[in-house]
């Protein structure tokens, strides 16, 4: 058993300092290199509108630790909802039996115990009590379908949801990492199907911040239910794009969701540890067109990727990725840092207690250019202007590929005829050199991205940029 | 922890009595509750060495409450303490001041009605070592399948044990229990000057004792082999082989079709008149059926505690029945079907499906055989991206994909690619079946073959 017992209730604090410490001196003189205890408590709210009624409310709170043991180059990882003495105990001598290790009564544990806590959570326990309440927050989102209602035709189903994440987290190791913070995310997504016979399109857009308990008081209903409807209204009659090969324009905001799924996962030491990126060798190269320079970032005020420390206890930084063309980091955690010998960056990232923490994006973008948007478009004889980017993925062997939500033809360096059910696909490698322009508008936008550890609050950014050639899935 | 939660799983009999107090205590007269506990460990290697091990305890309620004016909240939660418990039934009530008066859900009317009985051994966890020894075999022989094979940079060995329970405050009180166990290996090979391919393959069991671990190790070396040599494949319109997991994964993308709470929602390329029109060549047909002992982790009961059936969706070609919840069963006047979730809005969604010729029909063009046709056939092994590239509630789709080009009896697999499409088109476009229906973890499906589909392939 535990020497100490944690507090059964109430906030993460220096209450349990004294069961931590238990527990990371019982897993060093069991023979881990590091322990690592992950505690957290959370908060969820979402709230569903679809037409003019709320159909769904679904609160959810919970709790969890993940307790992880590192020896040499190995790890194991144990999670669990049961914060008991007993439950901590017994998930951290399975973490050390994963390695081969047992609990010893006479080992040397050689850990001076923890430092003071690091409490990045001081200035933010009111935050879940200021955020609106479910009258409020109903309101709000009934507010925005009926926008929906008032500006748009043809729609068949308006949805609103909103979701509100609190969360609360506790990172000890026995390396004397002691850090405490509080996230909140909140998002607010407007949907339409809009259908006139044969035609159908749906349309949607999420918008969201992190740690602004007021973001959602503040949320312009009627400019997001135009921009809906706008499209919508638009996609509706579209033709379907003809496939083939072309250069391309992507609009800036969730535009960047190509770089995000293109080359940023390939900028993660998950990557480098699987032998599935392309650039593992390249720190120093070029490897892309010298207009491109990247960043990740944990650190602009109210963006959804924005932490004050990561889930391994780091400060955020901002790390530049590429500048210039060249490669400069890659984007580490603590494992990745002992395994490929990248230093971390503060981005060891889990979307829960249920997952070890691994090397994931913040806020992740192009950097703004000297051009504007419309000297990128005369630029282009014959392509595709994709004003909004819809969902992507990249395989494991560095192919991606995006959908295009809302485009349009290029044409004689013109914007001309929306078109509908274009896909961009390509290889990371191949796509970077050929990012020949970058306009003067970058702007940022939330998004979840899914991976190793879980799907994860991220923003994702660039200006309009364009591709000199990039292969277009449609009809 | 609390007496209703322990290291073996959930006791439901302390569950109600818990729930029975707090629910009276609070003035709550009407409640549902579906619980669920689990025990994870999991194993992964790297060219010979544990990467990382892990292992998860985990449980979780919902809980829904009717109050005075019959309207539902719901609240869920991972802390089965009796403070959480309580704290999530006030929370359901809270919740239930903001429940929709124009959807009220109710107990399910089957909630108590037989289940059928699954064949299910139980088996005891083989624990970490074991799984490790497993992992690291069968990731040195795909390794040594091939000298382009570098590494396995997606492989796991997992197995689960787990528990579920359905209670109601009228009595109902549904409990199943499960061992699960998994591997996939997806292997990485890549020869020099050639773009790096990919592929692999999955294996499902009751325990890892039972799982085929060469069938595994075979399939991923062959699927990763046939990769090597590749070409690009011109844009144009052809005639496309999809294997039975591709056609599983199209139909499922599109599940919408047979979903009632999607039409009820205007989301659905179904309307509430559907049912009796044809959707489909004449010769085909699909069920849904959760039950069928190829199913590996079936459950007995939907989130209601409605019994797991088999059901028809299409039968040649005509759309026989939607997938229900109890709500949407009773705005349709049916029965429900066992395909719900549970929560104040209750989701619907498929189980297992059964795709393949209408019995009694000629089942399309006979003797079809991808090696033997007479033009250039693309063989589509894999979909990709789905959650991406398909627009459910438009039908349409462009998926990236893995497969083969077929000229002359030869395959050569496509560098990359996308096929693109309408799923109403493809239903009506379906030429015949090729092969005996295989079992996948998705479904039973043999080879699809289906016209004039979009293939864009990378310049």
């Amino acid at each position: 058993m535990i020497a100490t017992a944690p507090p059964e209730a109430g906030a993460f604090d220096s209450r349990w300092t004294a069961s931590l410490e238990d527990l990371l001196a019982c897993g060093r003189a069991a023979g881990a290199d590091l322990v690592e205890v992950f505690l957290e408590r959370t908060d969820h709210l979402g709230v569903l509108a679809e037409q003019d009624t709320i159909t769904s409310v679904t609160p959810a709170f919970g709790m969890g630790a993940g307790i992880r043991v590192f020896r040499d180059r190995r790890d194991g990882f144990v999670s669990t909802n049961d914060l008991s003495p007993a439950g901590l105990r017994r998930a951290l001598e399975q973490a050390l039996g994963m390695l081969g290790l047992e609990p010893s009564a006479n080992g040397r544990s050689g850990f001076d115990g923890l430092p003071a806590l690091r409490d990045f959570a001081a200035a933010k326990t009111d935050w879940l009590q200021r955020c609106p309440q479910l009258q409020e927050a109903t309101g709000r989102l009934l507010e925005g379908t009926d926008q929906l209602q008032r500006q748009g035709s043809h729609l068949q189903a308006r949805r609103g949801s909103y979701a509100r994440d609190w969360q609360e987290v506790l990172v000890a190791a026995s390396d004397g990492t002691f850090g405490r913070d509080i996230r909140l995310h909140q998002s607010v997504g407007l949907n339409v199907l809009a259908a006139d016979g044969e035609h159908r399109a749906g349309v949607g857009r999420r918008y969201g911040t992190a740690d602004q308990p007021d973001d959602l008081r503040r949320w312009d209903a009627t400019a997001s239910a135009a921009e809906v409807c706008a499209s919508a209204g638009t996609m509706l009659y579209a033709d379907y794009v003809e496939a083939g090969q072309m250069p391309a324009v992507l609009a800036n905001r969730f535009g960047g969701v190509i770089f995000h799924e293109a080359c940023g996962h390939l900028l993660e030491t998950t990557q480098v540890e699987r032998g599935t990126t392309p650039f593992a060798e390249r720190v120093g190269e070029v490897i892309a067109h010298e207009a491109v320079t990247a960043i990740d970032e944990g650190l602009t005020g109210g963006a959804f990727g924005s932490l004050s420390m990561d889930d391994e206890g780091m400060e955020a930084q901002r790390t530049v990725l590429i500048e210039n063309g060249v490669l400069k980091r890659f984007i580490s955690d603590r494992a990745g840092e002992m395994r490929t010998g990248h230093a971390r960056t503060g981005s060891g990232r889990r979307q829960s207690h249920t997952f070890a923490a691994a090397s994931r994006m913040r806020n992740t973008y192009i950097a703004a250019g000297p051009h504007t948007p419309e000297q990128l478009i005369a630029s282009v004889e014959r392509g595709l202007y994709c004003k909004s980017m819809g969902g992507g993925s990249v395989g494991p062997t560095g192919q991606f590929n995006f959908a295009v939500e809302e485009a349009y033809l290029i044409e004689n360096g013109k914007l001309t005829k929306p078109v509908k059910g274009a896909t961009l696909i390509g290889e990371a490698k191949e796509v970077m050199p050929r990012i020949s322009m970058c306009a003067n508008d970058l702007e940022l936008a939330a998004g979840f991205c899914g991976s190793v550890s879980g799907s994860i609050f991220v923003t994702v950014g660039q200006p309009h940029i364009k591709v000199d050639s990039i292969t277009v899935g449609g009809r | 922890m609390s007496e209703q939660q322990n290291s073996n799983g959930l006791n439901a009999e302390h569950l109600r009595s818990s729930l029975e107090q707090i629910a009276a205590a609070n003035g709550i007269q009407r409640w549902d509750l579906g619980a669920a506990c689990s025990t994870d460990i999991s194993v992964q290697v790297d060219r010979g060495e544990p990467k990382q091990m892990k292992g998860a305890q985990r449980s979780s309620i919902t809980v829904r409450v009717w109050n005075e004016q019959g309207l539902v909240g719901v609240t869920s939660t991972s802390d089965l303490s009796g403070s959480g418990l309580e704290r999530a039934l006030t929370g359901a009530k809270d919740a239930s001041a903001f429940g929709n008066a124009d959807d009220i859900p109710a107990f399910s009317p089957l909630a108590t009605a037989p289940l059928a009985e699954l064949h299910q051994p139980i088996h005891a966890p083989q624990g970490i070592l074991r799984l490790l020894d497993t992992l690291k075999g069968a990731e040195q022989d795909l390794l040594g399948r091939h000298a382009a094979i570098s590494t396995v940079p997606y492989n796991g060995l997992a197995e689960r044990s787990s528990e579920r329970i359905y209670l109601n405050s009228d009595g109902a009180c549904r409990q199943q229990q499960l061992s699960t166990a998994s591997l996939y290996l997806y292997a990485r090979a890549e020869e020099t000057g050639r773009k790096p391919r990919s592929a692999g393959a999955v294996r499902l069991a009751y325990g890892a004792g039972e799982l085929d671990v060469d069938g595994c190790v075979n399939e991923a070396a062959e699927r990763t082999i046939s990769h090597l040599d590749y070409a690009p494949i011109d844009t144009g319109r052809y005639t496309c082989v999809f294997s039975p997991e591709a056609f599983l994964d199209l139909v499922g993308a599109f599940s919408n079709l047979f979903n009632a709470r999607a039409v009820l929602d205007g989301v659905s390329l179904s309307h509430r008149d559907s049912i009796g029109e044809t959707l489909a060549v004449p010769f085909l047909d699909i069920h849904d059926n959760g039950l069928h002992p190829a199913n590996i982790g079936a459950s007995a009961f939907d989130g209601e505690g409605t019994p797991t059936r088999r059901l028809a969706l299409l039968e040649g070609g005509v759309l026989r029945n939607f997938l229900h919840s109890e709500a949407t069963a009773r705005a349709f006047g049916v029965a429900p079907t066992g395909h719900a979730g549970l929560g104040a809005k209750v989701s619907v969604g498929p189980d297992w499906f059964e795709i393949g010729p209408t019995p009694g029909s000629n089942g399309g063009e006979s003797g079809l055989d991808r090696f033997k046709a007479g033009q250039p056939i693309v063989w589509i092994d894999s979909l990709s991206a789905l959650h991406a590239g398909v627009k459910a509630s438009q039908g349409s789709f462009s998926l990236p994909f893995d497969g083969w080009l077929i000229s002359g009896g030869e395959p050569r697999s496509i560098e990359a690619a996308t096929v693109a499409g309408d799923i109403r088109q493809v239903l009506k476009a379906i030429v015949g079946f090729e092969g005996e229906a295989k079992v996948t973890p998705d479904g039973l499906c043999p080879m699809v073959w289906v016209e004039g589909l979009s293939v864009t392939g990378e310049a």
